[in-house]
């Protein structure tokens, strides 16, 4: 710890809210992996279905969709950017605990109306942004409170600069803001009524949709997990972060580069020649800005790899970062205008975004999760041991998760475009069906191992809150491997 | 704010003298392969759009020079298959179903396109190879609605059933019940002769004559009085072990009180003649062909 951090008055900052949302991202978690596991069975048992409008995949599969990006993803977000900024800034959070407090609970109301809504039947049909009018104006409201704390807590800060994870936060926030807003421009039927129709229309509408989409992967999944990276990779890892010129650079490439990619999920459809090129050249130009963030990540790991065989929770974020660089390499493999010929509409897209959620976005997490809960409650953590477990098994799930889903996607598209000897189709489309059953079953079983790991995480994370307090914090927050220039 | 810039030993860097709750930064260079990869993807970019349709202006927009569109590679493909399957399809065409079962290699063309077309088309009603599903016949089994040759089948086929084409086969049978012809205790008086008579479920010291004489009377016109069926009014036959709604003896009564009548589309919508001669073709092949 620097001499001058400790010369000036110590921060009392606002971990209540921080521990809500460590809970509830936990809590959120176990629902979103379970809602998986169950629709991945309705797609292997149709009959799970129980032929009830409300567990039918089609209303289960946004409610999966949320807990998992919203709910898990967005909680943690949130919890930790609250974790973060404070003490990157030196400063308690702006707007007092009451604020803090409705941001809280606002965005749970938000999640469990969103989810009940779906299982009632109501939705706008837009992907990730189902919810009807009225919930996406009560997003919209809890969200700038976020903002105006976030923005508040970055001006009344104690630090000369503002810290990169940060940057990525704040990007996170604004972007989402501004995605959830024009994505949603709607005319309700009427103002009792929860229906409505979207201000654009046709190829315009499918557009606004994925620009929406692609960048809630973009500035939710992305830059908002980045934040999260950019904290808890050096301060477990204990060493300086690789390079302040590439996090910069990386930082506004990412950002100028993501907004213009969405079209990429629209090739070969009605959307115009020259906006699918641009949707692939940008998606293209993006893979380095991506690695960017992969690169600094693992190079903060030099001289403390060692960690990773004591220090479980880095051992995921380190692994999500692996993931990250995989998926962003994907992603822009993908976009091309030929391979999307192969993979659109296959399960490899579903594979994509799961080696996206489950490696990245939920590992991070759980490396995150893994330092905070210890830190924000005084605690050992309860099990190392249990940790590995957790780390094994699903790492484990997800390799089942997303090569069944690569074998299943490839076959589909392959099957889907054969051609026999005549000229004709050569396969039906309920024969692809039948081939990709038994990848069906596999990948809820990995589905099954991330659930298990998930309760494994839940069990050992509870069992460290109700372990006895320490007398003082053990967290070395010294970065190793550094002297003064000169010394 | 002091700035306090330090050697890190593991790598020989400085670090940038910011600090954030212990955090420090290394001053490392750009990764060369990085910013070289970078450029390159960079450059790659202004090729596509130089050879690709992209940059947008005014009311227009740069073609490319390539003068590549993603629906022409599509329409180019789909061109190629079909002058592929031209000549053989152009011949299942002109020619007729004897002409065409005469020549094994022409037959083998149209049942593999008609084996794929049913797949596509007809499987989701009438069940992998023809083996129905209940309110869709089985059309292996041989017990037709509207006939079973080949010319039958392809005009059922091509205007459908109850479909709204001109030529469709139609056919209404009564609500005995909703409309007050039959009482309901004479329904069950119908449906015990029908279930013991042509169903097989003999209950020993049962008197169906009653059932009888009302089938005599209203049933036998159309479905015959041996339950044989009518072809030429799209009568079910009963006297079979096929039944299109199941074999329960509750739907006999919900049939003769409020029968559900069925639709099949008229093809000739959606499919050509060649297509349609392939899959009757098919579907002639699937056993129960006459």
């Amino acid at each position: 710890m620097s001499d001058h951090a400790l010369a000036e008055r110590p921060v009392i900052y606002n971990d209540d809210v921080v521990k809500k949302f460590v809970i509830a991202s936990i809590f959120w978690a176990i629902v979103a992996f379970l809602v998986g596991v169950y629709i991945a069975s309705e797609l292997s048992w149709p009959a799970l279905n129980l032929g009830l409008p409300f567990t039918n995949f089609g209303r289960l599969r946004p409610v999966h969709t949320s807990a998992a990006i919203f709910a898990f993803g967005g909680s943690a977000l949130l919890g930790t950017s609250f974790y973060v900024v404070q003490r990157t800034c030196r400063a308690r959070l702006w707007g007092g605990e009451a604020l803090a407090n409705f941001v809280f609970w606002g965005y749970q109301f938000f999640i469990v109306m969103a989810a009940l809504s779906y299982v009632m039947g109501f939705s706008q049909s837009r992907e990730y942004a189902e919810p009807e009018w009225h919930l996406d104006i009560w997003l919209t409201i809890v969200w700038v409170c976020y903002l105006l704390i976030f923005m508040g807590t970055l001006m009344k800060r104690q630090e000369p600069h503002i810290y990169v994870a940060n940057w990525f936060y704040l990007a996170f926030i604004v972007t989402i803001a501004m995605l959830h807003i024009v994505n949603n421009l709607a005319l309700p039927i009427s103002m009792y009524s929860a229906k409505s129709y979207s201000y654009f229309s046709g190829v315009q509408d499918a557009l606004v949709q994925w620009w929406y989409g692609h960048n809630a992967v973009g500035f939710f999944l992305t830059a908002g997990f980045l934040g999260m990276m950019y904290y808890f990779i050096p301060k477990a890892a204990g060493r300086p972060v690789y390079s302040y010129r590439l996090s910069i650079v990386h930082f506004w490439t990412l950002i100028f580069m993501y907004i213009w990619a969405g079209p990429h999920h629209l090739h070969w459809t009605s959307l115009p020649d020259w906006t699918q090129t641009l949707g692939m050249a940008f998606s293209i130009m993006l893979w380095m800005p991506s690695w960017g963030g992969m690169i600094n990540g693992l190079m903060t790991l030099s001289g403390a790899w060692d960690k990773l065989r004591t220090d479980p929770g880095l051992r995921f974020s380190v692994t999500a970062v692996g993931f990250y660089g995989m998926s962003t390499f994907e992603g822009p493999v993908m976009s091309v205008r030929e391979v999307n010929a192969l993979s659109h509409y296959t399960d490899w897209t579903i594979g994509h975004v799961h080696s996206g959620a489950l490696g990245w976005v939920a590992f991070i997490t759980f490396g995150a999760l893994y330092y905070l809960v210890p830190a924000l409650w005084h605690k050992e953590l309860y099990s190392k041991r249990l940790a590995s477990w957790h780390y094994w098994i699903a790492t484990l799930g997800i390799v089942f998760y997303i090569v069944s889903m690569w074998v299943a996607g490839i076959m589909e598209g392959l099957m889907w475009r054969a051609y026999d000897k005549f000229g004709f189709l050569q396969y039906s489309f309920v024969e692809s069906v039948v081939a990709v059953h038994p990848f069906m079953v596999l990948r809820m079983i990995g589905g099954v191992m991330f659930l298990i790991g998930g309760l494994i995480m839940a069990y050992n994370l509870r069992r460290t809150v109700t372990s006895p307090t320490i007398e003082a914090p053990t967290l070395d927050t010294s970065m190793g491997g550094l002297a003064v220039a000169g010394e | 704010m002091p700035t306090k810039i330090e050697k890190d030993s593991v790598s020989g860097r400085d670090t940038t003298g910011h600090e954030w709750d212990g955090i420090k930064e290394l001053d490392t260079p750009l990764p060369k392969w990085w910013i070289y990869t970078f450029y390159s993807s960079i450059a790659v970019a202004f090729v596509l759009f130089l050879l690709y349709p992209s940059i947008p202006y005014g009311p227009g927009y740069w073609h490319g020079l390539l003068g590549y569109s993603p629906r022409k590679a599509v329409d180019a493909e789909v061109a190629k298959l079909q002058a592929e399957r031209k000549v053989s399809m152009d011949k299942i065409a002109t020619l007729s179903f004897d002409q065409i079962k005469a020549d094994p290699a022409l037959l083998e063309v149209a049942l593999t396109k008609g084996k794929i077309t049913f797949e596509e088309n007809c499987q989701a009603c009438h069940g992998a190879g023809g083996s129905g599903h209940p309110g869709f016949p089985a059309l292996a089994a041989g017990s037709w609605l509207w006939g079973g040759k080949l010319t039958d089948i392809q005009r059922t086929v091509t205007h459908g059933i109850r479909s709204g084409d001109p030529a469709a086969h139609t056919s209404a049978m009564p609500p005995f019940g909703e409309l007050g012809l039959l009482k309901p205790e004479q329904i069950q008086q119908v449906a015990d002769f029908v279930w013991s008579k042509f169903y097989g479920h003999v209950t020993e010291g049962q008197d169906v004559s009653a059932g009888a004489a009302l089938f005599a009377q209203n049933c036998a016109p159309c479905h015959g009085a041996d339950g044989q069926g009518n072809r030429l009014v799209g009568a079910p036959r009963l006297n079979s072990r096929i039944h299109l709604y199941g074999d329960a003896r509750e739907i006999i009564v919900s049939q003769v009180t409020k029968p559900r009548m069925g639709v099949m589309p008229n093809w000739n919508a959606r499919l050509d003649p060649a297509t349609i001669k392939c899959v009757t073709l098919y579907v002639h092949s699937l056993g129960g062909g006459e």
